[in-house]
């Protein structure tokens, strides 16, 4: 079975051995639970790096809405850039966290084809970018704290993102989001693919989902360019270092959240938990460092990366 | 008495050596006499008038790539660079096989120690600071090295209230590195913002070709973004966008006259007029007239 059979074989073990239990059938009971077992295993305790990007890229993963609905109450979108349109895979909104006002932004994936065709795939063009700007802008007006989630394949690659300026939009962020005065934390959730990511990930806090992968070009990209051979992608995962243990051991991911042994998809209000308790030690901590502090020590955290190099 | 005689012969021969490098690495950069050919139009030049015009071909105006030492000989007043970091250094922090050899393969043909070379400089007469990136050197991508010695010649420009003005030319992050070439991007974008805090110029020079993670961090951020014509600039790969939409790209796509047109260049300058056009936009903020 590959992952995402192995992932929806749990979810129909969960009823199955619901039934069981029901019935009282102790010997099916203990087949099914022995399966369920050994597919946990398999994919949570000793998945391999590809494994996990399967994980990471499941459809059935609860995605970046599902965790907006559940941490924060009085959630209210806010669309475009104000230049020259708007870019559904990109969500953006005012919402309560803990009843403090706060921005929220969050790459937007579906569930299924039909959703995904709706945000194209998580894959953000200049204008989602030009409106994640736009209203971290407003939130630094406003002295919100902005919280962000990241889950994208990349940046849209196509003629017109490149005719609006996909790379200018990308910097901008870069640049702007190390100056912008307000907490920023970021939690990758899925997917946390490129320059794409990057422009939401400029932070004071980056959380990452377990099973959450962040790399600099997806793992078939990556053979592609280094293998020229794109199916050797399980490989180039495994060298990559993209999982949030290898993140959270260099030290690009400030924390990692623990997912459930039956499966993030089975079991998302534990991790929801978990995730608002952290956040808001965050924002706590953050909130304590006047503007200029804050600013500085989230360039200190940008600078160690490479300072040894030289 | 035969101690302070070995030691001078023990220099002399050191200088020898030194010498002769020297002298093999000009020979490399002007071939002369040689004819040679545009790599466009097929015509042979004679060396000199190839050098003599910017390296320029004078009957298809091609602008052929040059170095990073030829352009900054090109922009910057004779013996006013100094260079910051020639040292060499490595890292592999993903234990990339092969990539150590490949750096050290790549400084021994380019006779860099990576991809972009970073000083200090006057363009007519007036002080600012420089940074050129080379792509001869694997294709000039951006690894933590490249992203630190930008970052560091950052810095410096915002310390010492200096312009900044910065070649690019790239093929993206360096993929070897994974996540540590990443990070740079924002590593440099956010430099250039305490740059920009000061109120100080940022000139960001395209060159061919400037793509990806270059593209999207700090080569796309500067007060004034000029462009070498038709120097391919862009996000994403051609390759990529053409299998991702399934239709070939128009002629002319993502090339400097393309991003002018599109808003994202605010002039093209030839070769021949850079220096002088460089040092007008100085003298403007600034420096000296």
């Amino acid at each position: 079975m590959n992952v995402n059979e192995r992932l929806e074989r749990l979810t129909q073990l969960k009823t199955e051995i619901k039934n069981a239990i029901d019935q009282s059938e102790t010997t099916v009971f203990e087949t099914l639970t022995n399966e369920q077992k050994t597919i946990r295993e398999s994919l949570f305790l000793t998945a391999d790096a590809w494994t996990k990007v399967q994980i990471a890229r499941y459809a059935g993963r609860p995605n970046a809405l599902y965790y907006i609905q559940a941490m924060f109450t009085d959630v209210f979108e806010l669309h475009g850039d104000r230049q020259s349109g708007e870019d559904a895979a990109m969500f953006g909104a005012l919402g309560r966290f803990l009843g403090v006002p706060v921005t929220i932004l969050a790459q937007r994936k579906g569930s299924n084809l039909q959703e995904n065709l709706a945000c194209n795939f998580g894959m953000n063009t200049p204008e989602g970018y030009r409106k994640a700007l736009r209203l971290m802008k407003q939130a630094e007006k406003f002295k919100r704290p902005i919280i962000t989630f990241v889950d994208t394949p990349g940046a849209y690659p196509g003629i017109s993102a490149e005719e609006k300026g996909q790379g200018e939009a990308i910097a901008r962020n870069l640049m702007e989001m190390a100056r912008l005065n307000v907490p920023i934390v970021t939690i990758v959730i899925g997917e946390g693919g490129s320059g794409g990511a990057l422009a939401l990930s400029v932070c004071d806090s980056l959380i990452m989902l377990e099973h959450a992968v962040y790399s600099i070009l997806s793992p078939e990209g990556f053979a592609t360019i280094l293998y020229k051979d794109a199916s050797r992608a399980s490989e180039a995962a495994a060298t990559m270092k993209l999982t949030a243990q290898d993140l959270h051991r260099n030290g690009f991911a400030d924390h990692m959240i623990t997912e459930p042994i039956e499966g993030i998809h089975l079991a998302p209000e534990k991790v929801v938990a978990s995730l608002t308790q952290l956040v808001r030690e965050e924002l706590i901590r953050h909130r304590k460092l006047t503007p200029t502090a804050l600013v500085a020590k989230r360039y200190q955290r940008l600078r160690t990366f490479g300072k040894d190099s030289l | 008495m035969e101690k302070p005689f070995l030691f001078r012969k023990e220099k002399l021969a050191g200088f020898k050596t030194w010498r002769n490098k020297i002298s093999e690495l000009t020979k490399k950069e002007a071939p002369e006499g040689l004819m040679r050919s545009c790599s466009k139009c097929q015509t042979m030049i004679e060396g000199i008038l190839f050098e003599k015009a910017s390296h320029v071909c004078p009957h298809c105006g091609h602008h052929e790539s040059i170095d990073a030492y030829t352009r900054i000989r090109l922009w910057t007043d004779p013996h006013s660079f100094s260079e910051w970091d020639k040292k060499p250094a490595a890292v592999n922090p993903l234990n990339f096989p092969d990539y150590p050899a490949k750096l050290a393969s790549n400084r021994e043909k380019t006779q860099l120690y990576e991809a972009v070379v970073c000083g200090s400089a006057k363009i007519m007469n007036q002080p600012c600071v420089v940074c050129v990136m080379d792509n001869r050197f694997m294709m000039a991508s951006m690894g933590s090295i490249v992203g630190e010695k930008i970052t560091q010649a950052i810095e410096r420009a915002t310390r010492k209230n200096l312009p900044l003005i910065l070649c690019a030319t790239s093929g993206g992050a360096r993929m070897q590195e994974g996540i540590y070439s990443l990070m740079q991007m924002a590593k440099t974008s956010a430099a250039l913002a305490k740059h920009h805090e000061k109120g100080l110029l940022y000139i960001s020079f395209l060159t061919h070709p400037t793509t990806g993670g270059v593209t999207a961090s700090f080569a796309s951020l500067g007060d004034i973004i000029l462009a070498e014509p038709k120097a391919l600039i862009g996000f994403a790969g051609q390759r990529v966008i053409e299998s991702t939409i399934r239709q070939t790209l128009p002629e002319g796509f993502q090339s400097a006259e393309f991003q002018l047109a599109h808003g994202f260049v605010d002039a093209i300058v030839q070769r021949q007029d850079q220096r002088e056009t460089l040092g007008r936009i100085l003298a403007m903020h600034g420096g000296k007239r």
